[in-house]
């Protein structure tokens, strides 16, 4: 039995279909950005797959996922600084209760 | 032929995966939601493991299960009591999900298994036909300038990160 590379590609369609189920039902501003996270790590797995089985002389998916693993770490920090903003004018961190951003 | 070893631990991972992530977006509770986001992050990073990038996996761990779940935990703590339940969804919401998760995974997965370049290769092949990538091949990656080096995306994304910094400063300051 070969492990090849759509066996790697699987889980990561299925991550990528919980994101969007959890980006489409959820209703806390936190459970979205979990949801991108998770379709944000099914597109590294792929970047990743991508580059080992088809290019596996050079390098560049795993540069490209190590970028999109800062911009991720610098896009949660600003997102829940604005998460914790929202809390405090509001009192939740329900995105129905958010109807302006400035108050 | 991979190893027995290789295949058993693609699948403990894989269904560690799957399983994680859909608990993930249906559990009620936002913290144990957290926690199975941070197994689902650990997973990927095995993988990477698994994959022979033994530095992006470890990088994984440091900036994803270290660094983002830590802001994670914090935001959920600050803004909810522990043991908070959300509301339960109303049926249209979840029906309009279901189906559009369910549509894209099924279109996805027949364009996948439809693709006839994905089945050639073993695990095994793939790692050891191209050179393992050394730090020393990173380092050099990251600070040249030439074709296929990355001094100014790198440069740039330290300016993103001060400038993120500086925002989630400003943004979360006590007026």
């Amino acid at each position: 039995m070969d492990l090849s590379m759509l066996w790697y590609l699987v889980p990561s369609v299925i991550m990528f279909a919980a994101g969007v189920y959890g980006f489409v039902t959820r209703k806390n501003m936190i459970a979205l950005l979990i949801s991108l996270e998770l379709m944000l790590n099914s597109a590294d797995l792929n970047f990743v797959v991508f580059n080992r089985y088809l290019f596996p002389g050079s390098m560049e998916g795993m540069v490209f996922t190590l970028f999109a693993i800062a911009i991720a770490a610098a896009e949660t920090a600003i997102a829940i600084a604005i998460i914790v903003n929202i809390y405090r004018a509001v009192g939740n961190t329900d995105i129905n209760s958010v109807k302006k951003m400035k108050y | 032929m991979d190893s027995v070893a290789n295949i058993i631990l693609y699948f403990v991972v894989a269904i560690c995966m799957t399983v994680f992530s859909v608990m993930a977006v249906t559990s009620r509770r936002i913290l144990r939601a957290a926690t199975y986001l941070l197994f689902v992050l650990i997973s990927t990073s095995v993988i990477y493991f698994q994959l022979g990038y033994e530095f992006l996996g470890a990088v994984q761990i440091a900036v994803y299960a270290g660094g983002i779940m830590v802001l994670f935990v914090f935001a959920i703590l600050l803004t909810r009591r522990p043991g908070d339940m959300s509301a339960p969804l109303e049926s249209h919401r979840r029906a309009l999900g279901i189906s559009i998760s369910v549509a894209g995974c099924v279109l996805l997965l027949l364009a996948l298994f439809y693709m006839p370049l994905l089945n050639g290769v073993s695990l095994i092949e793939a790692i050891d036909s191209g050179n393992r990538i050394t730090m020393h091949d990173i380092g050099v990656a990251f600070t040249g300038t030439s074709r296929f080096q990355y001094l100014l995306p790198f440069e740039a994304v330290s300016v993103l990160l001060l400038a993120c910094i500086i925002g989630g400063v400003v943004v979360a300051r006590k007026r």
